[in-house]
């Protein structure tokens, strides 16, 4: 199970092995447009797209995934693309609709830009909110009240 | 209370009398966020009904509530409306933190959660558990109504 083997070779795709079942490859930042532009017809949903910080594991910092879901061919897809801090990568809002507010949910935790999003701002957490909260560096516990607390929350 | 005197009358002073009708007539504002929402929701319902204890009547309007009741975490983003809705509320009020989350924060130990909600409002009572059984609850609702009794009431003729 997997791609087609001529998208396979059109794009400089690396398929690498995971625990579960699921066809993952790595692809190039550059690439990633043109390959999910070929994708959607298969891909009719875009199941999720997040990030994981790889601070100080890797090479390059961030990886944003991207898992795909096809109900004709009953495949399941999981393409990464590697990003270092500062990197953009293009947005596919212009493919699958809900991919507007699940990069801003990347954008709000990761920090990871989205080149071309029509609306790039926060979802989940407050304007005022400082940082990214799910990068390695954002300590865990370190809260951004709003308004003044009756009392410090932690000792 | 009061002492049941002969010729069926009863004396009794006017601040207990009003403590009493205030225990009995409970209006809450039920500030629901997360899964203790559905363990207050059977609290509320007819298996315990806490219209025995005369606070069968949820106000979705703070402005006639008696009683806050927090049930769920309280997120530092959701913080500001929590401490609105309750100065929207009348005096005489009262807060009550359902679950551990709205007390500690509970296993949300982290950035988002409010670390005890009565960081942000004060706090009457507290029903421990995750969720807390609505016997706990009950309980709780009993401990209030003691408190609301055993207080100094301020009420329209009271003397300033």
């Amino acid at each position: 199970m997997g791609l087609d083997q001529e998208i396979e070779k059109e794009f400089s795709l690396e398929r690498i092995e995971t625990a579960d079942d699921i066809p993952t490859y790595y692809c190039e930042k550059e690439e990633l447009l043109p390959l999910m532009e070929k994708l959607k017809k298969d891909f009719e949903i875009l199941l999720d797209i997040t990030a994981v910080d790889y601070l100080g594991k890797r090479e390059k910092r961030f990886e944003v995934v991207y898992l795909l879901l096809s109900l004709t061919k009953k495949l399941r897809l999981r393409i990464k693309v590697k990003l270092d801090q500062g990197e953009k990568v293009s947005t596919l809002s212009f493919l699958w609709k809900n991919a507007n507010w699940l990069e801003r949910e990347v954008y709000d935790m990761f920090g990871i830009e989205f080149e071309g999003h029509p609306d790039l701002r926060r979802i989940l957490l407050y304007p005022e909110f400082k940082g990214h909260p799910l990068r390695k560096d954002y300590p865990l516990k370190k809260s951004q009240p709003r308004i003044e607390l009756l009392r410090p929350e932690r000792e | 209370m009061g002492k049941i005197r002969e010729g069926n009358f009863i004396t009794t002073t006017v601040e207990s009398l009003v403590g009493w009708a205030r225990k009995y007539s409970i209006f809450q504002y039920p500030f629901v966020t997360a899964c203790c929402g559905m363990e207050y929701m059977a609290t509320a319902a007819s298996h315990f009904d806490i219209d025995r204890f005369g606070a069968g009547l949820t106000r979705f309007t703070p402005r006639q509530a008696d009683v806050l009741f927090v049930v769920g975490t309280i997120s530092h983003k959701l913080a500001p409306v929590l401490r609105r809705v309750y100065e929207q509320m009348t005096e005489p009020k009262w807060v009550v933190a359902f679950g551990t989350c709205t007390i500690t924060g509970g296993l949300y130990d982290n950035y988002a959660a409010v670390q005890g909600i009565d960081a942000i409002i004060p706090v009457d009572i507290y029903i421990p558990g995750c969720p807390p059984r609505p016997e706990t609850v009950l309980d709780a609702l009993m401990k209030l109504q003691e408190k609301i009794q055993k207080e100094k009431q301020k009420w329209a003729l009271t003397r300033k």
